[in-house]
Order: C-alpha cells, then structure tokens, then sequence
C-alpha cells in the first residue's frame, strides 16, 4: 500500500516561501494568481494491506514526525 | 562542601551540529568549567549541572530544523534533566530542536525575507532575571550574531499572551531591526521554569572583543552564579 502525505503551512501562519512564489508568479505576468502555499509532498510504502491500520499509523507519523501541528497542517491518502 | 564541587557542562552533539566546539570554547574561556561533548545516542546526563544545545544543521536539516534531532536518544536524558531543574540552553539549531522536542513552546519559520541573516544583532535582555541573563541589567542593549534562514519565531495570540503574562520572553530584537519577522520580536524565551533557554542569536560567539563583542560572556557568568547560589556557594563577580 502506498501513503501520499500533504503537509502545509496553517492558513493563519504566514507562508515567507509561498509569498516569494505568489510574487515570482506576478512578475511572470501570472496576474490571476492569488495567494500561493507552498508545503511538502511525502510518498510512503508500507508493508500492510490491513487499510485501517494503515490509516492509523499514517495519522500517527503525522502526529510525530512528519508534520509540526504547532505551524503546519497535515492530510493524506491511502492507495 | 557541595560548593567546592565544580559546575559541569555538556555540550550535545548532533550529525550536522557546527557549534559545539565554539559553545565548548565559550564554557573553557569565559568561566573555566569542566566541559564534556556529548555524543547524540548517549542517554545518561545525569553527571551534568548544565546542558548547551548548539547550533548547526542537525540531521541536515531535513524535514524541517530539528525535527529528526527531537528523537535523537540523548533527547530523553534531555527531558529528564529539564524536569529535574537543571540548566539547558538551546542556541540556533538548538533553540529549534527545544521547540520540536516541545521542551519550549512555538516553532521557528522561515525568516520572513527568506534571507540567511549573518551579522551582529542588538538585543534587549528583556528578563535579567533568568538563571541565563542575572548579570545583565534590566533592558540592557547587548551585541550578539545572529546566523540564520529559520529563526522567524511563531506561536500563536494565546501562547503570545502566556509568554508575555510569564515573563518568558528573554531577549527581543531592538524595535526596527528584526531581522526575520518574529512574533513580538522575539530572539529568546524559556520555559515557565525559567531553566529552558532557546535563543536564535549565538552568546558563544561574542565572548572576547577579538571576536566583534564580549556580550555573550555573560549569560555564561550568569548561569555559573546561578548555579552557585542554588548549591549554597559563594557568588563570584563576572
């Protein structure tokens, strides 16, 4: 089974790498842009086919080392 | 006599650290106590009084600043001693690994300008009364490097609150120079304690004027005398 995780920065915290993009975009003549996040993509393997462990454990990677709740929000999907 | 006993220092070393063997130095050259280099997978600190996070780029950095370090297995020993009173400082990367580990509260972001900042700062001590900062006075401007691409330090209006109501903000940028977009203009905060430090500026760098500024001098006075007091011997002037 394979996990893709999302980690952003919390829409209340401010993004400095996203509002470089936002900006670099403008300049390029990207006018329609608004605002830009720019976060991380993790892809894992895992060795189960059990999907609510799997689901389980993903959430709890999350929780400890894969993203800091205290600035940065986290989703995943399972496939 | 516990006051013969001299005050031992550890300095933690991470893969990636780069400011041991300065936090080291500061210790031997500003207040001549024993000092030890305490390699990561070691999970007994107990022979320590006081413990020096030192900056670097621990784990390479990767993921985010200390994320990987905070599982490090000295990191344990490190709870334990903070628990027990004992004196910890966190400088740069280390100030980062104290907030993963959530041994301080907040996180540090990117600096706003997304910039490496790498030049002198000058601080307010805004808490002298610290076991780090006693021998500065109140509001005193200090000179002190900074060096680094994450140090806009963040917590949220609540936590901003606690810190400010606790006294736990220790140093701030001076008004108009802050150098990365921190909350309140923060460069220091410790624990509700008071015996946890973190601190994005860099004291072991600013021991001596051959080095630009002797200011850091002091908070390695300060927790000398502190400690001193604490076990009942005589204070020495800095």
């Amino acid at each position: 089974m394979k996990a893709k995780v999302y980690v952003t920065i919390k829409q209340n915290v401010l993004d400095p790498q996203g509002s470089a993009v936002e900006g670099a975009l403008h300049s390029l003549g990207f006018e329609e842009v608004g605002k830009v996040r720019v976060g991380k993509f993790v892809e894992l393997e895992l060795q189960t086919a059990d999907r609510g462990e799997a689901e389980a454990r993903v959430k709890a990677m999350c929780e400890k080392l894969l993203a800091n709740t205290v600035i940065e929000d986290y989703r995943y999907e399972l496939e | 006599m516990k006051g013969d006993r001299v005050m031992k220092f550890a300095v933690l070393v991470f893969p990636g650290s780069n400011c041991d063997i300065d936090c080291y130095k500061a210790v031997e050259s500003t207040i001549g106590q024993p000092v030890d280099y305490v390699w990561q997978t070691s999970t007994d600190l107990s022979a320590y009084d006081a413990i020096l996070v030192p900056g670097g780029f621990s784990y390479g950095d990767y993921l985010r600043c200390g994320a990987i370090a905070q599982f490090a297995p000295v990191m344990g020993a490190l709870k334990q001693a903070a628990e027990d009173g004992k004196y910890i400082l966190g400088i740069c990367n280390g100030f980062q690994i104290l907030t993963e580990a959530r041994l301080l509260p907040g996180a540090l972001l990117r600096n706003k300008a997304l910039k490496f900042r790498c030049h002198s700062a000058k601080l307010r001590v805004v808490n002298n009364e610290t076991p780090f900062t006693r021998d500065y006075a109140e509001n005193e401007l200090i000179d002190i490097p900074i060096a680094h691409g994450e140090g806009n330090y963040y917590c949220d209006e609540a936590t901003l609150k606690e810190l400010q109501a606790n006294r736990q903000i220790v140093f701030r940028y001076e008004a108009g120079n802050n150098p990365n977009g921190s909350v309140d203009d923060i460069a220091g905060i410790c624990n509700r304690a008071g015996n946890v430090v973190g601190m994005m500026p860099h004291p072991e760098r600013a021991v001596h004027e051959l080095l630009g500024s002797a200011d850091g001098k002091r908070m390695f006075t300060s927790i000398l005398n502190a400690w001193r007091e604490r076990s009942g011997a005589a204070v020495i002037g800095g």
